[in-house]
Order: structure tokens, then sequence, then C-alpha cells
């Protein structure tokens, strides 16, 4: 086959391998249910400094994730934490909040709280509820009351006026499903809608009539309206989208949805009577929370915990009980379901729960064809807990690349006691090396289940087999001018041996081997490439096409020369076969080839300069000579000293002619005192000349002038004396 | 004709000569003093024109230095000759202290400057 320009089939076989890659992420990615790596995560997120929390919310947040993980953390910290717990509750400056998560850790860490106390929180909680507060307030007090509810059944939180309290709170919805925080605010939001929801399941039940039906049912169609704005991704997930409401802090799309979850599954708990939520928004919700994987932040945490425990409902009742009951009722009662105390739990509890998300994961997606694995599926709920008795079913399986065909079609999986996880076995002879998309079923065994139960229909899985491709009749030779066969090797590519060849410009070269997957198919490479590298290190690459198995290259030198840059020489020629799928992808140098090519003539291309070594840029750069100003010329040594001496020569006539005019010290002071200062004089005065001398020499001004100014008043002060002496005597001499 | 100028000129330098040695000794130092610094100013001058004026603040420096002095002392001659009656008040070791200060002050800014 004749070789093609380097670019395009590269450029083919990049865009080929991002829609594969697009392809896969786009039907599914593979949400992982909670695992151990959440539960050590938990341990270091919510570890608490110096054995305390910085909040009550933030204590309530730890404790639960504890709770719902299983981690036997709160013993360490619960004697602070309820110290903490009791200061709030008997304090009468607590706020709604402070009072509403203090009783929140109470419920978990079940502190010794007296009767009394939560009876004064009550009547205070009973108080604060009118119809002018605002809807946080209203979740506060509401849900402090069912708390109290649940942990001192003695105390009286019954509402005075719940259909008020219901029709004020249910007063702030809006057409869209979503809830105004209060009603002098314009704006609503989905996270405000959740809290209302909670509100509302609390008012039902601390009510002490039953409250209207029709007017449930209303909050049931809000709640189906607000499920109307649900955001959808590609991969099926749902989700609630962040929100920022004017005077209240942004909350983002995981603190909103769980808000949601929380209001609609505590919403659903206390009412009778279905809520027609689809199980595929549960299950998209639960993917949502699974796609965000272990967040890092500790209300991420606690918001993706908490709503996929509220998605599962982990409180377990005996089903046997539950189908025996529905069973007897049903025969009275068509489609009326009814509320089912249980002695061991304390919350109420309904089969007419929202749907519980059955997860699909995958322990491993990449299977090799030299070890032959089994093909491994785990089915368990949001939070790892097991799944109901069930078939995964695997529909169909069918390469990437050909959707139309299935590789495997209806086959059941084995369930193995011992790992938990449902297994195929020999599926690997069926399939080649290549990528393929699985399609799996969960298939509940008892209708009970399918109704507690969400499962997704069909859930696409991408699983790549590798294997190792065998290649084999490796040839390379040159051809003459009319493709005659000049010379001829084969190559063995397992090993390490080298051809040597030498060509001229009028022949070809042709280098081909075959490649074939284990099971004997064709195998086409994301990388075939055969790469020419000069002495002088300039390189040409060139893709190797193939005809099925067989892949050749013929370099036809005649009009690569320009290519080459008209470069002779040795060449070193080196191939490379690789894909993802290949277990052994390889690099090889096969050999040299001495290329004699003729002249370049003038206005052929210059080969490219050799790549710069990266580290020479930090290395030391060339040397600058300095070019210097050419120095003055200076007069020659002897003539400069020649003038010295002729400039001392006035003055040693200005020594001689003061001689000649007889100078005399005769005005020299002969008493002590003024002959000294006379004689402090004439040294300052000199001390001053040697202080210039040195000046010059090498003091700085800011020197100089510092000592002048000691020595200039020093000389004044002398200098006043002698002088103002001399005067005096003048005047004596003149006067007498 | 020539003998006469010559002699003209004898005559006048004499006369010259003579007026002169009537100064007092003081002023004749002063006098003195000035020559010295004129002379040397001189020198500098043909040496600079003899090796070209490469540091010119030098130069400069040391000619206004001889210049600078020779001035302050024919200020201090005017101000302590006695025959000058504008400074008769004038106390001579006053006017002395003046050049000494003056001259210390030049010096200064002349060795700034010579570099």
């Amino acid at each position: 086959m004749a070789f093609v320009r380097a670019p395009s089939p590269f450029l083919l076989v990049l865009v080929l391998a991002l829609s594969i890659s697009a392809a896969i992420t786009a039907t599914t990615t593979v949400p992982q249910p909670i695992s151990d790596h959440h539960r050590s995560a938990a341990l270091n997120l919510f570890a608490p400094s110096h054995g305390s929390f910085p909040s009550l919310q933030d204590a309530y947040e730890a404790l639960r994730v504890f709770e719902i993980l299983g981690i036997e953390e709160k013993h360490r910290v619960s004697t602070d934490t309820c110290k903490v717990v009791l200061e709030n509750l008997s304090s009468l400056s607590s706020s709604l909040k402070d009072l509403f998560y203090a009783l929140k850790v109470n419920g978990i860490l079940k502190c010794k709280v007296n009767g009394e106390v939560f009876e004064g929180i009550a009547s205070r909680l009973n108080a604060s509820i009118s119809d002018a507060s605002p809807l946080p307030d209203l979740y506060y007090s509401i849900g402090g009351l069912v708390l109290i509810k649940d942990q001192d059944s003695n105390v009286d939180v019954l509402l005075a006026d719940a259909t008020g309290t219901f029709q004020s709170i249910k007063a702030q919805s809006q057409s869209d499903g979503k809830w105004r925080y209060s009603s002098d605010k314009t704006e609503s939001s989905a996270y405000a809608a959740g809290l209302a929801f909670e509100a509302l399941a609390g008012v039902i039940s601390l009510a002490s009539s039953e409250i209207d039906q029709s007017k449930v049912n209303t909050v049931k169609h809000d709640i189906l309206k607000l499920f109307g704005s649900i955001e959808k991704n590609d991969d099926g997930s749902f989700y609630f989208d962040g929100e920022t409401v004017g005077g209240h802090e942004h909350q983002d799309s995981l603190s909103t949805t769980s808000s949601v979850v929380r209001g609609v599954t505590a919403f659903a708990a206390a009412v009778s009577g279905e809520i027609n939520l689809p199980g595929d928004k549960t299950l998209g919700l639960a993917k949502f929370l699974l796609g965000i994987g272990v967040p890092g932040d500790a209300k991420d945490f606690f918001n993706q915990v908490e709503s996929l425990a509220f998605l599962e409902s982990k409180r377990q009742v005996p089903i046997q009980v539950n189908l025996l009951f529905k069973f007897v009722l049903q025969q009275y009662f068509f489609s009326f379901c009814f509320l089912f105390f249980s002695a061991n739990v304390t919350l109420d509890l309904s089969w007419c729960r929202v749907t519980i998300p059955l997860i699909l994961s995958l322990p491993e997606t990449v299977y090799s064809l030299t070890t032959k694995g089994q093909l491994k599926v785990r089915v368990s709920t949001a939070l790892g807990s097991a799944a109901p008795p069930l078939v995964v079913k695997l529909v169909r399986a069918f390469s990437s690349g050909a959707k139309d065909s299935s590789i495997i079609e209806s086959k059941e999986l084995q369930y193995d006691k011992r790992s938990g996880l449902h297994v195929l076995d020999g599926f690997t002879n069926n399939v080649d090396v290549g990528t393929y998309v699985f399609v799996f079923e969960i298939v509940l065994h008892d209708s009970h289940s399918k109704q507690v139960y969400a499962t997704g229909g069909q859930i696409h899985m991408p699983i790549y087999v590798t294997g190792i491709i065998a290649v084999s009749n490796a040839e390379i030779g040159v051809l003459g001018d009319l493709g005659s066969v000049q010379t001829k090797k084969a190559l063995d590519l397992a090993g390490n041996d080298v051809v040597s060849f030498s060509a001229n410009h009028l022949q070809k070269l042709r280098f081909s081997f075959q490649l074939a997957t284990p099971h004997g198919h064709v195998f086409k490479p994301h990388q075939a490439i055969l790469k020419f590298r000069h002495e002088i290190k300039v390189e040409h690459v060139f893709v190797i096409g193939n005809v099925g198995k067989k892949f050749e290259i013929t370099l036809d030198f005649l009009g690569l020369v320009e290519k080459l840059f008209y470069l002779s020489g040795k060449y070193d020629i080196e191939l490379t076969v690789g894909d993802a799928a290949m277990e052994n992808s390889f690099i090889r140098l096969l050999g040299h080839v001495k290329l004699d090519l003729p002249e370049a003539p003038e206005k052929a291309a210059q080969p490219p300069a050799p790549p710069v070594d990266p580290y020479s840029r930090y290395g030391p750069k060339t040397e600058i000579t300095h070019l210097f100003r050419t120095p003055e010329k200076r007069p020659p040594q002897n003539l400069s000293i020649t003038f010295l001496g002729l400039i001392l020569l006035p003055f040693l006539g200005f020594l001689i002619g003061l001689l000649r005019l007889g100078v005399n010290l005769k005005n020299f002071p002969s008493s002590t005192v003024p002959a000294a200062f006379a004689l402090l004089f004439q040294l300052s005065i000199a001390a001053v000349l040697l202080l210039y001398v040195l000046f010059w020499l090498k003091l700085d001004l800011f020197t100089t002038l510092k000592t002048l100014g000691f020595l200039g008043a020093f000389l004044m002060f002398s200098g006043h004396r002698i002088l103002s002496y001399l005067a005096s005597t003048s005047t004596k001499l003149k006067s007498a | 004709m020539a003998r006469s100028t010559s002699k003209d000129a004898q005559d006048l330098f004499r006369a010259l000569w003579s007026a002169y040695s009537a100064t007092p000794t003081n002023l004749k130092i002063i006098d003195l003093y000035v020559m010295y610094a004129v002379f040397t100013a001189l020198i500098q001058v043909v040496y600079m024109a003899l090796v070209g004026s490469f540091p010119f603040n030098s130069f400069l420096s040391g000619v206004l230095s001889c210049v600078g002095t020779a001035v302050l002392a024919v200020c201090l001659r005017i101000q302590v000759n006695k025959e000058n009656k504008e400074f008769k008040d004038l106390a001579p070791e006053r006017a002395f202290a003046d050049f000494v200060l003056c001259n210390l002050v030049l010096h200064l800014v002349i060795m700034n400057f010579l570099g």
C-alpha cells in the first residue's frame, strides 16, 4: 500500500478515538455506591478538634453521618457535646436554630435531659409559631416540636391550630412548585420548598385532629410541580439547580437537591396515599448524589449521605409482616395505604415511601483475554447495603463501533453468595479485543420489591477488553525502479535483531507485517507508525495503512526527496504499534538504511534546526564583550611631572619674595595663653587643609562636611580669640 | 629717539618702583601672594594648552582656585589698606578672618570639583 501523507490519517484516527470515548461517556458514567472510602473520608472530615465541635449544627452533621455510615465514633465526643446540648436547651436566650440542632443532637446521643426542660422548650416553640413567622423559623419550631415528641412522649407538643399553621406555610407556595421564604419576599426557591415540605410533614404529625385530605393533596401536586422543574444530565442523573435568593446565603445544587429530598421523603412518610414520583427520578437523584464521589467539604458530605439515607429509608421492618397487612387491607380497602407503627422504631413508617434506588456498579471495567476473568456486577442500594433478591440479566452486548450487531444476547448472571456479586463465566470466549457496551437489566424477584425499589430499566456499561495482539510476518525490503525486489529480509519483531540496507533515490522501501487478535480477527491499532530519523536528529513520520490483517507501507524515495530535505546518510527506522486495548504495544528499532540522495538545489528548504536542548536555556549564555569608550589620550608622564615642577616654582618665588621683604614673626604673642591660641589657630587651619586633601583622596562629601563642621567651629573659636587679642593689642599701641 | 624712549621707560619704571617701595610691608606680602596665585594659574593654562582639556573639571577647579584666592587677596588688600577711607572702621584682623574663611569655603568647593 502506498504511503499516505502523515497528517490526515492521524487526524482521522484521533477523531475516531475521540468519538469512541465520547460515545462511551455519553451513555453512562458508572456511579459507585458508598464504600469504605467514604467511611475513612468521613472520619477525617468530621474529626472534632479537641473533642468538641465548632457548633451544634456541625456536631449534628458529624453524628448523623457516623450514624448513617455505621461508624462507632460518637462515644468519644458524647460527654462534651452533651454538655453543650444541655446548656443550649436550658438557656433562655438560645435561638430557634440552636434549639433545633440541640434537639437533633440529643436525638442521636440521648443525653439525659429533664422532662421540665422539654416542656419549657415546647411552650417556647409553640409560642413562636405564628402566621407571620418566616419559613426558616417555622421550620425550626415545628421540627423542634417533632423531635421533642420523639424524645419525651410525656410532653404535650400538639399544635393548637394545626390547620392554620398548615395554611400559612402553604400560602408561601408558588405556581412553579417553589416556595417563598416569607410573605414579604417575592423570590422563590426550591431549597425553601424542601424546608416547607418538611415543616408541613411536621405539622401533619403534630396535628391533634386530622388535616383535611384535600389540602394534603394540593401539597402532593406541588411536589409533582416542583419535580417538573428538575434538571437532567446526559447520563440520566436528576438534580435541582443551585440558587441565590436575596437575603439568604447561596445554596448550590447539592444543598438544594438534598433539601428537596429531605422534605419530600419526610412528607411522604407523614401522609397516607401515594406520591406518584416516577422511579427514574429517584434513581436519577441517587445517581446525581453518587456522582459527586467523595466530597471534600463536610457540609457537602453530610448533604450527600443524608439524602441517600432518606432515599433509602433505612429503617427496616420485616417485609413479610408488611405484606401480610397490605394483603389483608387490600382485600377490603382497594389501594388504601395504612400507617404502620412499629414497636422498635420511633418514627412513622409507610410503605408509600419514595422508591429506593438500586445502583448497579462494576468493580472493574477492564478485562483481559489473557487472564480470562469473570464478568462481575454488583447491585446494592446507594448506601452500599444489600439489595433484595434479584437477578441481573445481560440483555445484550455490542461492540461500541457496531451498535446494531450484538455479540452476546440474553444471558443471566449467577449470584455468588460469598462475594455478593453477580458473575458471568466465560464471556471472554465470545468477545475479542476492543471496547464494548454491555446492557444490563435488574429483574426483581417479587412484585412487592418492584414497588419499593427503582431499578432504572436498561443500564449501559462500558467494558474494555484487552489482549495480546499477535504480530507476525514482518518483512522489509528494497524495491527497484519497476517494483522488482532487490533485497528482502524477514524480521522477527519479537526479537531484537536489526537490519541494514542501502538505497538511492531511485529505489523504494517496502515494509509489511500482520496483526491479529487472540481470536484471529483483524485488529487496527490506533498507532501504526514508521519513523525515519537522520543522524542530525531530523525525524520523518509515516503512518502505516492496512488491508485486512496486513499492514504495509511503501516509501518511494524519488517522491520523498524533497520531504527528506535532500539529506543523504544513515537513517534509523523505528516502528511504533500501539493501542489502549493492546497489552503488548511496542516501539522497536527495525534497523538502518543508508540513503543516497541527490544534491539539494539552491531553492530547496533547509532542514529544521536540531531541537535546542531545553536545559541549555538555563545554562550560561555567551560571554558579552563590552565595548568601552576609547579612553582619552593622556599626556606623557614626563610632561606632567615637568609641569608639576613648574607649578611649584611660583610658590618658591613667593617664599623667596617673603624673605626678601623681611617677613618676621615679631607680632607673635609672647604670653602663654594668646600664644597657645595663636598656635591652635594655625594648627586648625592646617587641619582643615589636611581634611581637604583627604577629601580629595578618599573621603566623601558627607564625612568631610561633618568633620569640617567640628574643625570649623574650633577654628572660629581659636581664630576669634587670637585675632581679638591682636586687635586689642594694636589698638592699645595706637592709643598709646 | 629710541634712546629717549628707553630712557623714559627706565625712568618710569624707576619711579614706579620707588613709589611702590613706600607701600607698607603687609600690603607687599599680599601683592606677592596675588602674583604667586596668578602665575600658578598661568602655568596651568599653558599646560592645558599643551595637553588638551581632558579632565576639564580639574582644569577649571585648578584655575579657579588660583583666580579665586587672588581675588580674595585683593579684597583683603583693599580692606587692610590704611589709605582706603572706605574701610577705616574695619579692623584688619576682621578682614583677615574673612579672608581665611572665604578661602576655606572656596577650597572646599574646589576640592569637590577637582574630581
